[in-house]
């Protein structure tokens, strides 16, 4: 249940690409060799050729900026280039993986949860969460507030489509499965949304 | 007039006992003196044999290990450098050599008393570590950098016979990490541990082990702890051992109880005298907090394995008044780079990593502000690590107004061969700027668009340039020339995809032998360039790595190194060696 089943966006939406490929996919570069680990043993080949390095992107004539936003083409990745050790790459791969698998994984949706005039984001996980009176308690711990009727703070999110809404609405598994971020709002910004009330609950 | 005998034989009069000289030298420390003093005389040059007790050895090809052991026969300790600096970036192939074991296999009969052993991108097996430790009796200190080959087995080895060990660090090495048991190899009355650091391996270790070990060695002062290592066990391990001086956090960002949060940072709130703080890989926020009781005098805080944003890094830079040198990625972004000038008064050194070099989306990313505004509020910067993807000459210039101190300056804008972005010049003027005004510059790498007339500048500018890193730079030949004539103190040369060729390397062939090496990869020199240095150089050791499917003529990756063992025999197949001899 929840928002893809019912609204199937991803199969109608309109984009540039191909069918079946993804917004985010990069364009296949050619075998990664620039972040092969050349320390996983298995995969020694004490012989094999080493690309030689030239992209040609050396030559003086080449100006491309990488602000240049018009269908920048497939740069084949230079060997060795940019100069950072096998390890530390390695490292910062595995971490960009771990956080991507921990927000996508079936065992946690974690979420950002803003907060107006606090200095920096935090970080939760919806799943945790029965219903709305748990995240409710949660958020007014972590931000210390206090979230109650006539209270000038309103809790939105935003959804699958980008939408920002307000918390409360539907039911808490759909919620749960549509949130992308959460803010917590207050002052007349917040005004607009409210619908008579503490925006159901 | 008369001479008496005696004046006429100077060294006679004016000749110090041998166990005097020696105890005078031995309070020499540094190689440079040490090497100096050993060219003085043929007495001076055997009292330094003697008595010198540290070898320093950047080359381990430019040097044979039986004329080592024969020169210093009681060494302590010793370093060695073995692969090109480029092969920490896959550009070297793995079967290339640097080989410990000859050393060791020497060693044990010429320097049976070695004490310490420090490697850098030289190649170890376990069949070697295990060598190592039931060979040298006296055995105690251990520091692997870069290094491949081994496997934990060779760390148990060395856990379970080295009695007297007190440092063993592990450091960025490709190692085959089987198991996490190599800790529990040190036998239970161990305890002469100073310097503990496996932040290079994966496998957990047993944590009852860790803990009691550390309990044991109350001199323990360094400890740099893995990735797996939660938070619960370092604030255990804090509190057993509040007197580090150096720790490298594991794990970072576990959700804490408030009360665990509590604990940790009482836990950190004891050790005070930590003065470098490292690891914390993937911290959060909120758990980075517990750090800040640590940080009163702390003089070197590497996050660089952590993508902190830059309201963590504003909130955690008040906390550390005394720091002197900093490392992060490059993800805490322009407004990070702006707390530290505000912060940090003291900042001598800066490296900014990062956090995707292949993404091409900017991300995560810092520009010319973020190093300006560093340089802003830290004159005593001399010590530069940059990874940017857009630069101006301008606003380098106005860094070495505000800096002019730099020895080390290190700017890596990552797209090769681009253009001051505002501009669309070459980046020329940026690295004159960097030389005209930076008169103790000795390490330098370049980057972007740049023409001839960089190398022009760095040749007549940079007369204390000792190591010079190139890539994708340079129009003609006169670039190499440039550099090889104006920079006489010049020790290290590595060049990649420049239009350099035959009558560059050629060039260069005076310095060559007062140089440590030069590295040409993806360059103009053929094979038959290659040939005349080593037959006008018999002194060098001329090798090409030659690539699969290139032509036969040219020479793909070239390396030259002086050296006084003569051509090296355990070169691989790929690898060409050229010599005059």
């Amino acid at each position: 249940m929840g928002c893809e089943k019912d609204l199937n966006l991803e199969a109608t939406e309109l984009r540039l690409g191909l069918p079946g490929s993804t917004a985010s996919a990069e364009p296949p570069t050619p075998s990664n060799i620039s972040s092969n680990n050349k320390r996983q043993l298995a995969d020694i080949n004490p012989d094999s050729g080493f690309r030689s390095a030239a992209v040609s992107s050396s030559s003086s004539g080449d100006k491309k900026s990488d602000l240049d936003q018009s269908a920048p083409p497939a740069k084949a990745q230079v060997v060795g280039w940019p100069p950072v050790r096998s390890f530390r790459r390695n490292v910062l791969q595995q971490q960009a993986k771990k956080t991507a698998t921990e927000t996508e994984s079936a065992g946690g949706n974690y979420v950002k949860v803003s907060m107006d005039g606090a200095p920096y984001l935090r970080k939760i996980d919806l799943k945790v969460y029965s219903g709305y009176p748990q995240l409710l308690k949660a958020l007014e711990e972590m931000f210390k507030f206090r979230y109650i009727n006539g209270s000038d703070f309103v809790a939105t999110y935003e959804d699958k489509d980008g939408d920002w809404m307000l918390v409360g609405d539907v039911p808490w598994t759909m919620f749960a499965n549509c949130c992308k971020r959460l803010r917590i709002t207050k002052g007349s910004d917040a005004r607009g949304l409210t619908s008579g009330g503490t925006g159901g609950l | 007039m008369d001479l008496s005998p005696k004046q006429s034989s100077p060294s006679e009069s004016t000749r110090f006992p041998d166990e005097v000289l020696e105890r005078v030298l031995a309070l020499l420390t540094s190689p440079k003196d040490r090497n100096a003093v050993s060219l003085v005389c043929k007495d001076w040059y055997t009292a330094d044999s003697w008595s010198r007790r540290h070898v320093f050895i950047g080359n381990c090809y430019s040097v044979s290990p039986e004329i080592v052991a024969r020169r210093f026969p009681r060494i302590r300790s010793v370093t060695l450098k073995g692969k090109p600096r480029f092969s920490d970036f896959n550009l070297v192939p793995d079967n290339w050599g640097a080989d410990v074991h000859s050393w060791l296999l020497v060693f044990a009969s010429g320097c049976p008393f070695l004490e310490e052993l420090r490697l850098k991108r030289m190649r170890v097996t376990d069949e070697s570590l295990e060598f190592l430790a039931l060979n040298f009796p006296n055995f105690r200190a251990l520091s692997l950098l870069s290094c491949d080959g081994f496997s934990t087995s060779g760390l148990a080895t060395v856990a379970t016979h080295c009695k007297n060990l007190t440092e063993l660090d592990i450091q960025e090495n490709g190692i085959e990490d089987l198991s996490g048991d190599w800790l529990s190899c040190f036998p239970e009355n161990f305890n002469t541990l100073e310097v503990l650091n496996f932040s290079n391996l994966i496998t957990d270790v047993n944590p009852g082990v860790l803990e009691r070990l550390v309990s044991r060695c109350r001199s323990l002062k360094v400890l740099k702890l893995n990735r797996t290592s939660s938070l619960d066990r370092l604030q255990r391990l804090l509190v057993s051992a509040p007197q580090l001086t150096e720790l490298g956090a594991g794990s970072f960002s576990e959700e804490l109880t408030l009360q665990q949060h509590a604990e940790l940072k009482y836990a950190f709130g004891l050790c005070k005298n930590l003065s470098v703080l490292s690891g914390f890989w993937d911290a959060s926020a909120l758990n980075l907090s517990a750090v800040y009781p640590a940080c009163s005098r702390l003089s070197f805080l590497n996050m660089s394995y952590t993508a902190l944003q830059s309201p963590e890094l504003a909130s955690l830079l008040p906390h550390c008044p005394c720091l002197r040198r900093l490392w992060v990625l490059d993800s805490v972004g322009d407004k990070g780079l702006e707390a530290v000038g505000a912060n940090c008064p003291s900042l001598e050194e800066i490296r900014v990593f990062p956090t995707d070099p292949f993404d091409e989306d900017m991300l995560h990313t810092v520009t010319e502000s973020g190093i300006v505004a560093v340089s802003q509020g830290c004159p005593k910067l001399h010590y530069i690590l940059y990874f940017c993807r857009q630069m101006t000459n301008a606003a380098v210039a106005t860094v070495v107004r505000n800096c002019p101190d730099f020895t080390h300056f290190r700017l890596c804008i990552m797209n090769p061969g681009q253009p001051d972005h505002t501009t669309n010049q070459p980046m020329d003027e940026a690295f004159g700027a960097v030389v005209k005004a930076c008169k103790k510059l000795k390490r330098l790498s370049i980057s972007g668009l740049l023409t001839d007339l960089t190398f022009k500048y760095i040749g007549e500018y940079a007369k204390n340039l000792e190591a010079l890193s190139v890539a994708f730079a340079g129009s003609s030949d006169l670039g190499m020339q440039y550099v090889m004539e104006g920079c006489s103190k010049l020790k290290k040369l590595e060049i990649r995809d420049c239009p350099f060729g035959n009558v560059a390397l050629l060039s260069g062939l005076e310095r060559y032998e007062s140089m440590r090496s030069l590295w040409m990869s993806a360059c103009n020199v053929t094979i038959d360039g290659c040939r005349s240095l080593a037959r006008e150089m018999p002194r060098l050791n001329v090798e090409v790595m030659k690539e699969e499917g290139s032509d036969d003529c040219k020479a793909d990756k070239v390396y030259v190194y002086r050296t006084v063992a003569g051509p090296r025999r355990d070169a691989p197949p790929s690898v060409l060696t050229f010599s005059g001899l």
